[in-house]
């Protein structure tokens, strides 16, 4: 049995939300799937057990959303998108089973993933991504070690180590990549409350005693015991740092399995995270009947995300017949730029690639160090899919998410070709591992249709 | 721009193992793909190695394309696993038994098992088994290494393969502009798997060629249940499980798509059925997560005969495509194919296309073309 919908929505973080309610108000039957049991996403994320997470907004996100009269389907991992004739089919594992939906329109807001970039060691235990840090501490208020450097770029690395010292941790230091001038921008300054949210992580660390090493990269993490033994590297320095656990990310990316599972035209814009859904000013893809709102048409942020919702809805209740104006397109606009200056924050120039050390697992899934890439790449493989191909690269439970873009990367610099001529890998089905019993289902043998053997 | 013997439009089985032949012949020899070596159904399929799921009239072909595989060994992750295709209710055994026995007289080692000989074999395979079949030649290789290992046998042959570069002219004689450049060549095969209609259309020659959508799914890896590679009496379910313990599951299910507008699409519908099924045989996929499912573009004729011979209407323009098991068959039916080329007798028949009413645009052919 599937119910049908005029909208479904994926994803309800900032985006996916206010989306989902804004089609909801113009009377639009609306379906909004999400993983998690809550709303709110990666940003508003809030623990199972504990009731709201401190963050006002997130609480008043989820407030709406419970009013709206949406049909919520949290806890529901989408596995299977088709877009047919009447509009799109979404299949759909829940805690009940499988659960499928038609709907007329679909507005894709699946949000940002975060970019490694491989080092000497960070396929040790103990290490682990920024983005992963902030659900420990947000959904699981678990603190990701008791002795933490945290490393990379942008400013998911001041929130996680003021979320450590605020939980009672210790941070060993802050490895930025940018030097401190970079922060100083006037794209940056045009969001004074944010900018003194930033003074106010910063002063804590300061209080904390945090030291924060500016222009310097991690080179390689050791174990040594219990304790690990990180080398950073930059200005000339090199200095060993002891912990227990390392956050290290580089910013986030925009999150198109969906997208590129629907064949939409996508761009790659370092300042907006790389590959990116393409849409209009109306926030419509290039598929009819399909929308993307959020951080995956190009990583700007939460402040930006709920106008991109409800212009997207709106667009959407147009496309339906509905008589909807645009607006709000100047506040996202606004708020884009302040965000487009975070994620160019994340940004960090070649020479991490190129310090990679030929030994280094990139693709941890299959096991393929740099060397092996490297002579796949010589051997004539000039995009990721031909790479794919070749070695099984992106082939794993992770489906490149965590390899393909320093993978990318690297045929880039070997082979002088642009991000646009390496492209992407193939959106396929499921988008998440699912079990095969949950998606095959009970079933009667002798029911199953089988159609005309092939001929003798 | 240089003179060629032979261009081969297509870098997969069929086009590759015809260029090394061509090339073995003397011939100067260069080798034209669209995507990279390997990249359509050559490299998509499931892998599978079975003569029990071959045509009868095809086994003679698959015995030999056995043996290239069987040669290819580690560089193409080639298993002799054996193989077993399975009956689940009468309808299917009556299917089995009557298919087996002419595939067998064919020139297939096939035996048939009780249901109790082959659970002590494979443990792992349902309890509702009726009646089933075994081929100790069945095996699999490792589809995506296709494309690696072709353009490695191309280089040692000194055959060139321009990869990226789509053929987007064909002019009589011949001209072929390929990825922006010409080449003259005196001899043309068009090897181009679903796109070879596109490409025959470029010389005025129509091919009713059709095209299947078939869906391959790949689990994550787990512990190793089963090691002979499964069959279905009606054809419709491959299933193996890969070194690493990850299932292959195939059958040849229907997605959508068209060549022409880019790789096809996988549809719940059919792909929830062919899980079905392969979870019925090995109820231990059940447990294995699904990681992907893709599709991969088989050409077909109304016949499913190969088209494999000269190109109607067309002098010195050879055709090949639409080989029902091209996996297994390619590396047999490429190299005949190119001793029709270099004026030899082919050890084995091939199939004329010419019988499928390829027809030259009329009002071309009134002008003398």
């Amino acid at each position: 049995m599937t119910a049908s919908y005029d909208v479904a929505v994926l994803g309800a973080g900032p985006a996916g939300a206010a989306a989902a309610i804004e089609a909801s108000s113009h009377g639009l039957r609306t379906i909004v799937f999400d993983e998690h049991i809550a709303a709110g996403g990666q940003v508003y994320r809030t623990s199972p057990r504990i009731e709201g997470n401190g963050d006002a907004d997130g609480d008043r996100l989820r407030d709406a959303f419970g009013k709206a009269g949406i049909d919520r389907r949290l806890a529901h991992r989408v596995w299977h998108i088709e877009r047919g004739d009447k509009g799109f089919g979404v299949y759909a594992l829940g805690p009940d089973g499988p659960f499928n939906a038609t709907a007329k329109t679909l507005i894709v807001a699946t949000g940002a993933q975060e970019r490694y970039v491989p080092f000497d060691g960070w396929d040790l235990p103990g290490v682990m991504g920024l983005a992963s840090a902030t659900v420990l501490l947000k959904s699981q208020r678990v603190l990701p070690g008791k002795c933490v450097v945290v490393a990379g770029a942008g400013p998911l690395l001041y929130a996680v180590a003021h979320g450590i010292v605020a939980g009672g941790g210790r941070v060993a230091a802050v490895v930025d990549a940018q030097p401190r001038h970079a922060w100083w921008r006037p794209d940056v300054l045009s969001r004074p409350d944010l900018v003194l949210r930033g003074i106010a992580w910063l002063n804590a660390l300061w209080h904390a005693g945090v030291p924060i090493f500016r222009g310097r990269v991690v080179r390689s993490v050791m174990r040594e015991g219990e304790a690990l033994r990180v080398c950073v590297v930059g200005n000339g320095r090199v200095r060993e740092i002891a912990c227990d656990t390392v956050c290290c990310g580089f910013g986030l990316m925009p999150s198109t399995d969906v997208t590129r599972l629907l064949g939409a035209t996508h761009a790659y814009e370092p300042s907006l995270g790389g590959w990116h859904v393409v849409v209009d000013d109306d926030q419509r893809t290039d598929v009819r009947g399909l929308y993307a709102a959020g951080d995956v048409a190009g990583v700007v942020g939460a402040a930006a995300a709920p106008f991109q919702g409800r212009i997207a809805a709106r667009s959407a209740a147009r496309n339906l017949g509905r008589t909807v104006d645009s607006e709000g397109k100047r506040e996202r606009d606004r708020a884009a730029r302040f965000g487009r200056a975070m994620t160019r924050l994340t940004q960090v120039d070649d020479e991490v690639i190129a310090a990679i050390p030929t030994g280094v697992t990139m693709c941890v899934c299959e096991g393929l160090n740099r060397a092996t890439l490297e002579a796949a790449i010589d051997d004539g493989c000039a995009t990721i899919n031909d790479l794919k191909s070749a070695t099984r690269c992106g082939m794993g439970a992770c489906g490149g998410r965590v390899c393909e873009d320093s993978v990318a990367r690297l045929i880039a610099l070997k082979t002088s070709r642009t991000r646009e001529e390496i492209g992407q890998a193939t959106g396929r089905s499921p988008l998440r591992p699912v079990e095969l019993d949950a998606i095959a289902g009970d079933f009667d043998y002798d029911a199953l249709p089988m159609p005309a053997p092939a001929p003798l | 721009m240089s003179g060629y013997d032979l261009a081969v439009v297509g870098a997969g089985i069929m086009g590759a193992t015809a260029a090394l032949r061509a090339r073995e012949g003397g011939m100067r020899v260069v080798v034209l793909e669209r995507d990279v070596a390997g990249a359509g159904a050559s490299g998509v399929n499931a892998g599978t190695l079975s003569l029990q799921i071959k045509r009868v009239g095809l086994m003679p072909y698959a015995l030999v394309g056995h043996e290239w595989w069987r040669h290819a060994g580690d560089a193409i992750g080639f298993k002799q696993t054996g193989g077993y295709t399975l009956a689940f209710n009468q309808r299917e055994q009556a299917m089995l038994e009557d298919r087996m026995r002419q595939k067998r007289a064919a020139g297939a080692p096939i035996e048939f098992l009780t249901p109790r000989e082959v659970r002590a074999r494979e443990p792992a395979l349902s309890n509702r088994i009726v009646a089933a079949s075994y081929c100790a030649e069945d095996g699999f290789a490792d589809s995506t290494r296709t494309g690696t290992y072709l353009r490695r046998l191309l280089r040692e042959a000194d055959v060139e393969l321009r990869e990226h570069s789509p053929v987007s002219a064909i002019e009589r004689g011949f001209r072929v502009t390929a990825g922006g450049e010409t080449i003259e060549a005196k001899r043309l095969l068009i090897a181009g798997g679903a796109w070879t209609a596109s490409l025959a259309a470029m010389l005025d020659v129509t091919l009713p060629i059709r095209v299947r959508t078939n869906t391959v799914t790949v689990t994550e890896p787990g512990p190793v249940h089963l090691h002979a590679g499964i069959g279905h009496a009606t054809g419709l379910l491959t299933l193996k499980q890969k070194p690493n313990g990850s299932y292959l599951i195939g059958g040849g299910w229907q997605g959508v798509g068209s060549p022409a507008t880019g790789r096809g699409r996988v549809l719940a519908e059919t792909l929830l059925q062919n899980l079905r099924l392969a979870r019925f045989a090995v109820p231990s996929v059940a447990t294995a997560r699904v990681l992907r499912s893709w599709t991969g573009y088989e050409a077909f004729v109304a016949d499913y005969w190969p088209l494999a011979g000269a190109l109607p209407g067309v002098p010195n323009a050879f055709v090949l495509t639409c080989v029902r098991g091209g996996y297994t068959i390619g590396p047999c039916i490429g190299p005949l194919v190119a001793d029709l080329i270099l004026g030899r007798e082919p050890a084995l028949p091939l199939f004329d296309p010419a019988r499928v009413n390829a027809t030259a645009s009329p009002a071309l052919a009134a002008a003398g073309r």
